[in-house]
């Protein structure tokens, strides 16, 4: 395969070398189980201390007991969820938005039908929540409120704090989905008042496999898989040392190159996207423009379909990502941009741009080169105009 | 990510007779963007002889769709318009070298337009539904029972899926998945019991008969049934009244097969094909 021009970084990233070789020990000699009682088992465990400590870093916990290392984001979310409305079982009202990732949507989806009522806040048409909606929807029965850091296919950013805010004044447990976040922004958990956060290695240059759980000290907490006494009883099954090594190693470059890496990805997205916009008429950027990851662009391009813009892309090894009917494995387009209200003609065609430390301004270059043309062709082809 | 064949991917990188004729003999234009994809189809026909001398295609779609509508476009050029009236969507997907299932209804669009170009041609207003004789069932992408039932019959689809593969009906908010399947369900049992008169009104069948019948009931009767429990039958062999069958899947040493075999497979062909029938298990 020849050289990817890797621009799909939302749904998965490169491990970083160091991260390779951090985790490379775990996956050779150092094979023991953590919970043995002889050394050359029981000594692997201060190394999943060590990355529990350096995951807590990275988001500022007080405390790195506060973390949980699980299997993915997808089972931190339903960790969170789930926790929380075992852990308060006489109530049955559940508060999140009508964008999140399909691990918290179609969970809450799936309680509704074993008697949960859900509400789903509405987005505007820059994606944005409305605090005074999310006010409203507060009663007595509320137990969760969970709302997404960072939106995966816009890169909106949302008003954690001020929810989380809200939530606590009403005596409600609240949850984010921090895993497009984490690593892009600058967070601090003992400025931020949340209960539990989701995170996950493989979005910031760590392995694929393993996610975490921050639950703030002296929260409720009934764990999603009983089995064994690891991770405090919280988690049950033998850890998966590699893993979790290689996300701690992944956590301490996040936070070391943050800075620097944010201002880079920015510039090189900026690029990108002001070409874009500039060049090719009929384009639109989905989500609003400052309150957004630094990573990400979704713009969408009229009258064309995302799928044929992906292989298209992908003939020309560009990896990107769309919110197209035909590229979601059903008939339906992206639940995201539908609730943006964005108009259909410009729905299908939308394509996803997620940057990383790892792209340059030649890709970007490149990238932009082709994409013009590509649009060109399809329009030609296509009998709207 | 899809797998498509060697023929989409070309067809979809190199489409042919992309564009539009000026003053077309016969238009075809089918989809819309909400659905998320439309066909254009232009035709040049010779009025004489009534032979397709050009077909050029506009499609906004995935590649599938336009591979799709490049490869109906090569098909109809140099036949006549009712030799092009014979071609199906599944003569589309062949011609393809296959689509994934998912796909299914880029081929199903394709068939689609070439209906309304040559309804068109025939002097018909582009695609008029015939009102009071099909209705819509899927409201999201306006799938109506007429174009489903089709979609079965051309395609011997026997699952709710397999029509929202081929239609697209059901695959967005799946309010009517109940009604497609009722439909599904009321296709196949009038197949199924389609020649049964023949028994009924009292004629022997000929052998010819009973073997051909026999296979049809165990296909579309008895099958589908077993197949909803992880099981399967296959016929062997009919030697007269005697009928061998062999069990399959999780039939296959279930403690209750005798009980399948007697009480279900021998009644039901006893009830539609002819009351003599005997069944045995073949174990081999």
């Amino acid at each position: 395969m020849k050289n990817v021009v890797y621009a799909d970084n939302n749904a998965t990233t490169k491990i970083a070398p160091e991260v390779f070789e951090a985790m490379k020990p775990f996956l050779t000699t150092q094979y023991g189980n953590p919970s043995s009682m002889h050394s050359f088992g029981g000594s692997v465990a201060k190394y999943i201390e060590e990355a529990r400590e350096k995951v807590a870093g990275l988001i500022g916990a007080s405390d790195s007991s506060e973390i949980v290392f699980t299997g993915c984001g997808t089972e931190s979310d339903n960790t969170a969820i789930i926790s929380t409305l075992n852990s308060y079982p006489g109530k049955k009202e559940i508060i999140t938005t009508k964008v999140e990732h399909p691990a918290v949507l179609n969970l809450c989806m799936h309680l509704e039908t074993t008697g949960y009522r859900v509400t789903y806040l509405e987005v505007d048409s820059e994606g944005l929540i409305d605090l005074e909606e999310l006010e409203e929807a507060i009663s007595d029965e509320t137990v969760l409120i969970s709302i997404m850091y960072a939106n995966n296919e816009t890169g909106v950013i949302f008003p954690v704090r001020e929810a989380a805010e809200i939530a606590h004044s009403r005596g409600i447990i609240f949850h984010t989905d921090a895993v497009q976040a984490a690593g892009k922004l600058d967070f601090n958990l003992s400025r931020l008042p949340v209960d539990l956060l989701s995170l996950s290695a493989h979005k910031i240059h760590g392995p694929k496999g393993v996610g975490a759980l921050y639950v703030k000290k002296g929260t409720r907490f009934s764990p999603f898989i009983v089995g064994g006494h690891q991770e405090r009883s919280r988690r049950g099954g033998t850890e998966n040392v590699a893993s979790i090594v290689g996300f701690g190693a992944a956590a301490e470059l996040e936070k070391k190159n943050r800075k620097i890496d944010s201002v880079k990805i920015k510039n090189l997205r900026d690029k990108l996207e002001d070409y874009i916009l500039k060049n090719i008429p009929k384009t639109r950027l989905n989500g609003h423009r400052q309150k957004r990851l630094p990573n990400t662009s979704n713009i969408s391009f009229e009258n064309v379909e995302g799928e044929s813009i992906l292989l298209l892309l992908d003939e020309k090894n560009i990896a990107a990502s769309s919110g197209s009917a035909c590229t979601s494995g059903s008939l339906t387009p992206s639940h995201v941009l539908k609730s943006m209200g964005t108009p259909a003609s410009f729905i299908q065609g939308s394509v996803r741009f997620s940057l990383s430390r790892y792209n340059n301004e030649e890709e970007i270059d490149y990238i932009n080169k082709n994409i013009s043309e590509i649009i060109q062709r399809l329009r030609d082809i296509s009998p709207f105009s | 990510m899809w797998d498509y064949s060697e023929r989409v991917k070309e067809l979809f990188k190199n489409p042919r007779n992309v564009g539009e004729i000026e003053n077309p003999d016969a238009v075809g234009d089918v989809g819309s963007i909400i659905c998320g994809d439309a066909l254009k189809l232009t035709l040049r026909v010779d009025k004489k002889t009534e032979v397709i001398k050009d077909a050029k295609f506009k499609t906004f779609g995935c590649a599938s769709a336009i591979a799709s509508s490049s490869a109906l476009t090569e098909m109809i050029k140099g036949k006549t318009i009712s030799e092009a009236a014979k071609i199906t969507n599944k003569d589309i997907a062949q011609y393809l070298g296959g689509l994934p299932d998912e796909k299914m209804h880029c081929s199903i669009m394709g068939m689609e337009a070439l209906e309304a170009a040559i309804a068109n041609y025939r002097g018909a207003k582009p695609i008029k539904r015939e009102a009071g004789k099909e209705r819509v069932v899927c409201e999201c992408f306006g799938v109506t029972d007429k174009k489903i039932i089709k979609a079965i019959s051309q395609n011997q689809l026997r699952t709710v899926e397999g029509i929202t593969n081929y239609t697209k009906a059901g695959g967005s908010c799946g309010k009517c998945r109940p009604e497609i399947e009722k439909i599904l369900k009321e296709y196949w049992q009038k197949e199924a019991t389609k020649n049964v008169p023949l028994e009924a009104g009292g004629k022997k069948l000929t052998n010819l008969e009973r073997i051909s019948l026999s296979q049809r009931i165990i296909e579309n009767e008895i099958k589908p049934k077993l197949k909803a429990d992880g099981g399967d039958i296959e016929l062997v062999d009919i030697d007269r009244n005697k009928v061998y069958v062999k069990f399959l899947g999780t039939c296959l040493g279930c403690p209750s097969s005798g009980i399948t075999l007697k009480g279900f497979v021998e009644a039901k062909l006893k009830e539609l094909v002819d009351s003599q029938i005997q069944v045995y298990e073949v174990r081999r």
